[in-house]
């Protein structure tokens, strides 16, 4: 009897033990948002957030400092869209490859060779983008300057391409054979039945795997911090110099910022920015794979 | 017919195209990952000796190496795994076979997948608020290593649930049915299964983690360290230290960092050979976890 009681109290304890190590996830989560606004909130004490969210400058290291969120954000939305120009094409075409035309053993090897693309470590990726990418650029476009928006948002699209074609090759699998063989039985090709039938039918899951890729784009950091530039620079031509969110980040924390400056607080700041927007995707993505699990 | 013939004739040639620009775009990534290497290769396999992992860096591109670096990045993996490893699975476990259907367990669910796609610089930035000024760990290894941890977390967890997943219900039934306890059950028949798939989550999470550079940069490593950290082994009792733990650190892609955004050309010489470094280092570690997650598919068959 009394073992069982022991027993009974070890199982509760290891119980215990477990549930709290899935509990430290949301604390996290509870601790990111606590520091993002507890340091931000001193910021916003003095700057305020009317200047900073349409402020047009961004010099907080001058010696009058603006403090106009903009420009890092046009950054990050140009590299972005370079970014998700290159991806989404190449990664769904990829996708519909694999899930549709591709033979299985194929498959099997291509997959995971795939997702080393977006194994490599980040900062080797900015390494090809400022000492590989732009020099062969500006053999075509002479008027690139050596750091751009473009040989960045370009890498970091291909670094993306795994995200976008896996989730999307998901989605389309999970289409049942038989919407398919229909398809086929009326005399379909296999692009037709992709296109028209496939497609339309992975449609939540694929638009989940463009919000992730469209996530990634915004939080990479390494590429455009070494590619881009550094310069908040408040444009949509993709062969000037900008600087994005991230990158504003890096520059700041390399300067080994004294604790409770402004300049310090600015980086809280610009990080909840970016923890905001991703979280926004990041929701909306949640959302659409949820509907994956559609019944057909 | 003549028409319906023709249109017959461009769908199908249609659909050849595509097979063809598929497959293109499906080796556009292979070539360029192979570029990539080629790349790095050219400019820094020469610079790839003994010396270059054995010197500190320097002023003088000719005579910097990776010692600090590589030292860095070892001991902070130490802590990443040490941190990250025990509470993914021990979260993984709960959720898979202990938690219930409720809202709490929905929370924690959508939390991990949600902390997933936090960007990593965030994660930087609360090492910095949390273990830095808060805790008072200091601009340290140990700070560096659990903000890797952190930022690994999810994916451990994630790679833990989908190997418990696949273990049948039978297996728990019968343990069960010999009168073992939850954690009986869990212990010899679960772990022992999901080993595997496990391994394969935790590898791919460090491979990711020695290649992390943001996170480490806003928590304060330092970019030119010309000394080692305290030896975890002293000749005095109790012989070994933990003082490592709080001392400044660099790691392998902060050093690169360092010598890409230098201007002088040697210097991205010395860039290349360390992402040479970094690069075999991931490839690695993925390929062993591709083989692992092969081999145990191959050997359990339920």
């Amino acid at each position: 009897m009394k073992k069982a009681l022991g027993k009974r109290i070890k199982e509760g304890i290891i119980e215990t033990t477990l549930f709290l190590s899935a509990l430290s996830s949301v604390f996290i989560t509870i601790s990111i948002v606590a520091v993002l606004s507890y340091e931000s909130f001193g910021f916003f004490k003095e700057v305020p957030l009317i200047e900073f969210l349409t402020g047009k400058e961004w010099t907080p290291l001058f010696a009058e400092p603006k403090f106009g969120i903009l420009p890092l954000i046009s950054g990050t939305l140009l590299t972005t869209s370079i970014a998700l120009i290159v991806a989404l094409p190449l990664g769904l075409t990829v996708a519909v490859y694999l899930s549709e035309y591709a033979p299985h053993r194929l498959k099997e090897v291509i997959k995971p060779i795939l997702e080393l693309l977006a194994a490599v470590p980040t900062v080797v990726y900015g390494y090809f983008a400022l000492l590989f990418l732009t020099p062969i650029l500006q053999k075509f476009i002479p008027d690139l300057s050596g750091f751009n928006a473009l040989s960045p948002g370009i890498i970091m699209g291909i670094m993306i391409i795994p995200y976008v074609s896996s989730v999307s090759e998901d989605a389309m699998r999970a289409v049942p054979m038989h919407i398919r063989e229909g398809s086929y039985a009326m005399g379909a090709t296999k692009l037709q039945t992709a296109f028209k039938v496939v497609i339309p039918s992975a449609f939540s899951g694929i638009a989940a795997a463009f919000i992730i890729g469209i996530s990634r784009a915004i939080g990479e950091t390494m590429v455009v911090a070494i590619a881009a530039g550094g310069m908040p620079n408040l444009t949509a031509n993709p062969l000037e110099p900008v600087q994005t969110l991230t990158a504003y980040i890096v520059a700041v924390s390399l300067g080994d910022v004294p604790h409770g400056t402004i300049e310090y607080k600015t980086i809280f700041a610009v990080g909840i920015t970016l923890f905001l927007i991703t979280l926004v995707f990041n929701i909306i993505g949640f959302w659409f794979r949820k509907r994956i699990r559609e019944v057909y | 017919m003549e028409d319906i013939k023709k249109r017959i004739a461009f769908i199908k040639f249609w659909n050849g195209m595509f097979m063809i620009v598929g497959l293109l775009s499906t080796f556009v990534g292979l070539v360029l990952l192979f570029t990539l290497m080629a790349d790095l290769m050219i400019d820094g396999f020469p610079r790839l000796s003994y010396r270059f992992f054995t010197s500190f860096p320097s002023r003088f591109p000719a005579e910097a190496g990776i010692l600090s670096a590589w030292v860095g990045s070892f001991l902070l993996l130490l802590v990443t795994a040490s941190a990250a490893i025990p509470l993914g699975v021990a979260a993984g476990i709960y959720l898979e076979e202990y938690a219930g259907k409720n809202w709490l367990t929905d929370i924690i669910e959508i939390n991990i997948a949600n902390l997933a796609g936090v960007p990593s610089i965030v994660y930087g930035l609360l090492a910095l608020g949390l273990f830095v000024y808060f805790f008072k760990f200091g601009e340290s290894t140990l700070t560096g290593g659990l903000a890797l941890a952190l930022l690994i977390l999810p994916m451990v967890i994630m790679a833990t649930r989908e190997a418990i997943r696949a273990i049948p219900n039978s297996i728990r039934e019968a343990s069960y049915a010999l009168g073992a306890t939850k954690w009986q059950t869990v212990q010899s028949h679960i772990i022992p299964y999901s080993t595997g798939g496990i391994l394969t989550g935790i590898i791919i999470g460090l491979s990711r983690a020695i290649g992390e550079t943001a996170p480490i940069i806003t928590v304060g490593a330092l970019t030119f360290i010309a000394f080692l950290p305290t030896s975890p082994f002293s000749s005095e009792f109790p012989f070994i230290s933990f003082k490592w733990l709080l001392d400044p650190f660099t790691v392998m892609p902060i050093q690169m960092f360092n010598w890409v955004s230098r201007p002088q050309h040697d210097f991205q010489l010395n860039a290349a050979a360390a992402g040479i470094v970094l690069m075999i280092m991931t490839l690695l570690m993925n390929g062993l976890a591709i083989y692992i997650r092969y081999r145990f598919r191959r050997k359990i068959k339920w």
